[in-house]
């Protein structure tokens, strides 16, 4: 008896229990990876099949008896445009804020207030976002009389990035050694020159790659823009189309998902395919990059 | 940084460059104020367009389910329980799901480069925008789970949960999509707080004699009870406002039924569905309905953050 008890005993309850567990947590840990594996696999199937060089080119025709559903040139470029307008908005009011925050607040009440600002406003629902530039902005038709347009939709997707860029911003200033602050202030820097020629340079990968991450996700946002930017079938031709109704990939899934038409269900597929495979693609590369850099440093 | 202040203060300098500094450091004042004026325009902005509904219906809103914009007669009781259901549950089954799988990439059953795939598996399912998740979801989850939902009514058909013909888009279908998308929040936020657990407290649970699960049991899952309990909160207000894979695959109907298998509402779907093309007293009832949304998700939000704050990690 002395002698069994120093050797692993299988039928010991708390080794069949721990057994189990573990098992358990396998099980747990499989199911988790199944839907993107299934996600994956199913757009790669259905929407790769659907890449064709007129895709890229033709407007969608309207759904209806047509055999030929056409392309998504217009909501390809429309996506391109509203997340550019989101991202001309969000970045320096996003940079600027994190500035702020990370280099000149002390951790007073202020900056507490708006760090938890930040937060809320992350967790504000996608929706609510459009919701509220609709009242401000569609409604009103404060945007030189026209109601749903691009431009609305970049400045909802804006409302979304902002937490995002701040964030990245403010802890990507917050990991830069302070022993560069003290140099440059040293030999005579001004607060601004030190901020704009030492310390932002040197967070420049992580605030980059955060943003970038941000922009990757305010692509695929689709209720923010159904109803600011709405949706269309023609194509983008100048610039006074910003202030008309904008397609763009992410409601044009919705929009065609919901038809009772193959040819439109297989285009909001292709559309799937373009839209996932360009964000993983940033999503896997900036890890890899993040991986990258923190080998480096370790050396 | 405080110290950095005060000999930068005690420098002589020109007045233009002062002047530029000021400048600077006003204008990032501002921008970071912008935070705070558009969370506080988002909530006036919803109050303020909700206000004829609001005044008209006062509460009796949240608890009427009549929505008729014939009659002008609105109450969104309906979207406000499938919102609060289709959440809730979903969080019931994420949990165990997520906090277990954040077990197995934090401890060592299988090798390292394993755990590290899984867990950035997990976390790029959360990269996929919910539209196309809502587009599987028509195309491939409902058909899979359509013989199982018949078999479900068919045995537990007496529990109300399940005691309608199984419909093509239906509530349970918007569970389970809810599922998969906040399986990364719970995973991702687990396995960060069973990460920070000191690891001199497994030994020493290890060394007194407790087996591996009875040391994540009794030891290690409690000190990261904090953190865990902030994640599905943030999970859950992320329930709350999802809209687009929801709105796909509910069913979208206003007809109040106890069943899971029947079609629902959900505040956001609503939104989603109804904004374009209302008018009149209709886009005041929406707002009303944006506002209680907000209002849900503003509360879960602010209460996981104090959460995080009052039992952030004390070893």
């Amino acid at each position: 008896m002395i002698m069994n008890s120093l050797y692993y005993q299988k039928k010991l309850s708390r080794n069949v229990g721990d057994k189990f567990f573990t098992s358990l947590s396998v099980f747990c840990a499989l199911i988790a990876i199944l839907p993107l594996i299934f996600v994956v696999t199913y757009i790669l199937i259905k929407g790769g099949a659907q890449i064709t060089p007129e895709l890229f080119t033709l407007e969608p025709n309207p759904p209806g008896d047509d055999l030929d559903a056409g392309g998504i040139n217009p909501a390809l470029i429309g996506t391109l445009v509203i997340t550019t307008i989101a991202s001309i908005i969000s970045i320096p009011v996003g940079v600027g804020g994190g500035i702020y925050l990370a280099e000149y607040s002390n951790g007073g009440p202020f900056s507490k207030f708006i760090r938890f600002g930040v937060n809320v406003l992350a967790g504000v629902p996608s929706i609510i976002a459009g919701v509220f530039i609709y009242a401000l902005i569609v409604s009103t038709k404060i945007l030189f009389g026209s109601m749903y347009s691009g431009l609305a939709g970049g400045m909802a997707l804006s409302i979304l990035m902002l937490p995002t860029v701040i964030k990245t911003t403010d802890e990507g200033l917050k990991l830069v050694p302070n022993e560069l602050r003290y140099a440059s202030l040293g030999i005579g820097a001004s607060m601004y020159t030190t901020i704009l020629k030492i310390t932002l340079p040197t967070a420049f990968r992580s605030i980059a790659t955060g943003v970038v991450l941000g922009i990757a996700r305010a692509a695929g946002e689709t209720a923010p823009l159904i109803f600011t930017a709405l949706f269309s079938y023609y194509y983008i031709v100048g610039f006074e189309d910003l202030f008309y109704e904008m397609g763009s990939l992410a409601v044009l899934i919705y929009n065609f998902a919901l038809e009772p038409y193959d040819a439109q269900n297989k285009l909001a597929w292709a559309a799937s395919f373009i839209l996932v495979i360009s964000i993983l693609t940033v999503n896997i590369f900036s890890r890899i990059l993040a991986a990258f850099t923190e080998k480096t440093k370790r050396v | 940084m405080e110290e950095k202040l005060t000999l930068f203060k005690n420098r002589k300098r020109f007045g233009i460059e002062k002047n530029i500094d000021l400048i600077f450091k006003n204008t990032t004042l501002t921008l970071s104020s912008l935070v705070g004026i558009v969370l506080f325009g988002i909530i006036l902005v919803v109050f303020f367009q909700s206000f004829e509904s609001f005044s008209r219906y006062g509460l009796k809103f949240l608890v009427t389910s009549e929505w008729n914009p014939v009659k002008d007669e609105y109450g969104a009781f309906t979207a406000i329980y499938g919102t609060l259901v289709t959440s809730l549950l979903s969080l019931l089954i994420t949990i165990p799901l997520g906090v277990g799988t954040a077990i197995f990439i934090t401890e060592d059953f299988v090798p390292k480069f394993v755990r590290e795939i899984v867990g950035s598996f997990v976390e790029l399912l959360a990269a996929i925008p919910s539209v196309v998740l809502g587009l599987w979801a028509i195309f491939v989850m409902e058909p899979f789970f359509r013989e199982f939902f018949v078999f479900l009514h068919k045995f537990f058909g007496w529990i109300p949960l399940f005691s309608s013909e199984p419909a093509g888009r239906n509530s349970l279908l918007a569970i389970i999509i809810l599922v998969v998308m906040l399986l990364p929040i719970v995973t991702s936020i687990a396995r960060d707080s069973l990460n920070q657990v000191p690891k001199k407290l497994r030994n020493a649970s290890y060394g007194i004699g407790a087996s591996r699960w009875k040391t994540i049991f009794s030891v290690i899952l409690p000190a990261a009870l904090s953190g865990i309990m902030a994640g599905v909160l943030l999970a859950l207000g992320r329930a709350m406002g999802e809209t687009m894979a929801v709105t796909m695959i509910i069913g979208n109907s206003n007809a109040f039924s106890w069943s899971l298998l029947s079609p629902g509402y959900t505040i956001s779907s609503m939104l989603a569905n109804q904004f374009g093309e209302a008018d009149g007293s209709q886009v005041s009832s929406l707002f009303y309905a944006a506002f209680v949304l907000m209002i849900l998700s503003l509360v879960v939000n602010i209460f996981a953050q104090w959460l995080v704050k009052k039992f952030s990690l004390k070893y």
